[in-house]
């Protein structure tokens, strides 16, 4: 979608360009494609693709066969409408499709049904971000490329699959408000988490399932004018994501430090060696000559459409985030991480709900902490495809509330938990890692740990204290980790009638 | 009155190749269109909202089931080449 009017139109000359310009600051807007997890395309019956051998998902509608006749897919609509209700759109009362003409194998009609003035959703905001629109449109087929083949006279070739072609998307366009390419990345994990809380897609970025371009344009700290832009298109990764702006931003402040100008035109960062370079670019590829799309009519929203929608928005991360500090009284930090990222909130939950029952019950801000402590352990995203179930989490919270086990012999579990699963208390057994407490059982300790320090148990006697790190430590070591500090500075001053 | 390169451009655009015969006659008609276009957009239609389609029907939406796909064979069928179960084409690179 090229029509809808970022604010930079490009035609200006690159902002600033003097060389005595102290700083320059990026400003970004970008242009999201979700696909829609609907079970049919966007505007034919044919059931979506998840690997399937090529071509096996088509009719005459997504092969743009001709005398076929597109019929848009009421789920698409649902989900473009809560889309729209999550980042606050005003959602039309009648949105029209248009036909954007192009030429390109991946494209059998030769135009790809998508929306131009009339979206289905305008405006709105997520985060600090400000939403431009929200429209559907749909997928283009999959094109690889096969190198030269003979059945094809003297030229490279490729090979269309067109199982992708008429997949359902919604495109988000933002307001350049992005100001850095970490926070291109950060909200972009916030788009990505609400879309997933809505249930309107996979989101998953490896599998193309949520895409991200971005137009990029410098400017002088404290200016207001827009640069001209660049469009570093389809990044596939968060990382990526935020590595190629960062290059993109480089390369424009060297560009206009060095007296020249940013040239219009779209281009691809490729992450292993860090290249920018420019795509294709003909002068007409931008002239798309929308018109509406005569196939298929106006839809009108209805106020049962709009009911629906609502009544379908489930709890979305500001709230949760909310709901974590004030309801739960988790402190801003877990708040923040437990609702941004859906999948540690899901988990964090049904921990919550496990402990609920232990006694005493598995506190919530503990059970943030251990969670910080099992993603740090547990190779991936989402902490349930660890071995380490919501339940055992919790009972190892618990054994912790209760004291039966201390922090360190804790984390010695929990790394047990991520190698091999199991049950907390079962590998508190089996290894003796419970809580060593009380006097009868730590006093020994103590008494072995003074006797090996005679200096500290001097220094000790008279009064000096900084030296008790000494026997504490100690005690940790024959304990393995398994006493309570607390317990043991208490215990040596008994020990020594202080 | 259209000039040759914007006739050329559009039959570009559209993927056409047109003679010199053919561009001529081309920005005769596209310019007659272009004038009736012109004459509607000097009055004065503020009032009137943009037709965007002539049959007045509306939400013809379809239920989100799915339906019988073609089989590979009839799908692959008028390709000119195949290849690995797609359509060979030429690299849109090599064009």
């Amino acid at each position: 979608m090229n029509g809808g009017g970022m604010p930079s139109d490009g035609t200006e000359r690159g902002a600033g360009g003097p060389a005595e310009v102290a700083s320059y600051e990026p400003v970004i807007g970008l242009e999201i494609h979700v696909q829609l997890r609907t079970r049919t395309k966007m505007f034919c019956s044919c059931p979506l693709s998840f690997g399937e051998p090529p071509n096996t998902h088509t009719c005459p509608v997504c092969l743009g066969l001709p005398g076929s006749l597109p019929v848009a897919n009421a789920e698409a609509i649902h989900y473009g409408l809560m889309i729209g209700l999550a980042v606050g759109s005003e959602l039309a009362p009648r949105s029209i499709f248009h036909r954007k003409n192009y030429f390109y194998p991946d494209l059998p009609k030769g135009y790809q049904i998508s929306q131009y003035d009339e979206p289905l959703c305008s405006g709105g905001r997520l985060g600090e971000v400000r939403i431009h629109r929200v429209h559907l449109e749909e997928d283009a087929a999959k094109l690889t490329h096969v190198g030269s083949s003979g059945r094809i006279h003297g030229s490279d070739a490729s090979v269309v699959d067109f199982n992708r072609g008429g997949t359902p998307l919604a495109e988000i366009v933002t307001e350049p408000d992005v100001r850095s390419a970490e926070q291109a990345s950060e909200w972009l994990r916030l788009l990505r988490t609400t879309l997933r809380q809505l249930g309107v897609s996979d989101v998953n970025m490896e599998e193309g399932s949520l895409r991200c371009d971005a137009n990029i344009s410098i400017r002088p700290v404290g200016t207001t004018q827009l640069g001209t832009k660049t469009e570093l298109k389809n990044m596939n990764s968060f990382r990526f994501i935020e590595r190629g702006i960062r290059a993109e931003v480089a390369r424009q402040e060297a560009l206009l430090r060095a007296g020249e100008t940013v040239t219009q035109e779209t281009l691809h960062f490729d992450p292993r060696t860090e290249a920018i370079t420019s795509l294709r670019s003909k002068e007409e590829a931008h002239d798309y000559r929308y018109f509406p799309e005569p196939d298929l009519p106006p839809v009108r929203i209805t106020n049962e459409m709009l009911h629906r929608a609502r009544t379908a928005m489930p709890e979305l991360p500001a709230a949760r985030e909310t709901r974590f500090a004030s309801v739960l009284g988790l402190n801003v930090e877990s708040a923040r991480l437990l609702s941004w990222r859906a999948e540690l909130g899901d988990y964090f939950e049904a921990a919550l709900d496990a402990g609920a029952s232990m006694h005493p019950p598995a506190g919530a801000q503990p059970l943030a902490n251990w969670i910080s402590e099992l993603t740090a352990r547990h190779d991936g995203d989402d902490p349930a495809d660890s071995k380490v179930t919501p339940q055992a989490l919790a009972t190892l919270v618990g054994l912790v509330g209760s004291k039966k086990l201390t922090q360190g012999g804790a984390k010695q579990v929990l790394d047990r938990l991520v190698a091999e699963g199991g049950d907390p208390a079962a590998i508190v057994d089996a290894e003796s890692l419970g809580a060593v407490g009380g006097a009868d059982e730590l006093a020994p300790v103590v008494r072995a740990a003074l006797e090996a320090n005679p200096d500290v148990a001097a220094k000790l006697r008279d009064g000096d204290m900084k030296p008790i790190g000494v026997i504490v430590g100690y005690v940790m070591k024959e304990t393995r980790g398994r006493a309570d500090g607390g317990e043991v500075t208490a215990i040596v001053r008994a020990e020594l009638g202080l | 009155m259209l000039d040759r390169s914007e006739v050329l451009h559009v039959a570009r655009l559209a993927r056409l190749r047109l003679d010199d015969e053919e561009v001529d006659r081309m920005a005769g008609e596209l310019s007659s269109i272009l004038g009736h276009i012109a004459a509607i957009a000097a009055l004065d239609l503020d009032d009137v909202p943009p037709t965007s389609h002539v049959v007045e029907v509306e939400s013809a939406l379809r239920a989100d089931e799915p339906g019988p796909c073609l089989d590979r064979d009839v799908a692959l069928a008028q390709a000119p080449a195949v290849q690995d179960g797609g359509f060979l084409v030429p690299s849109p690179q090599a064009g």
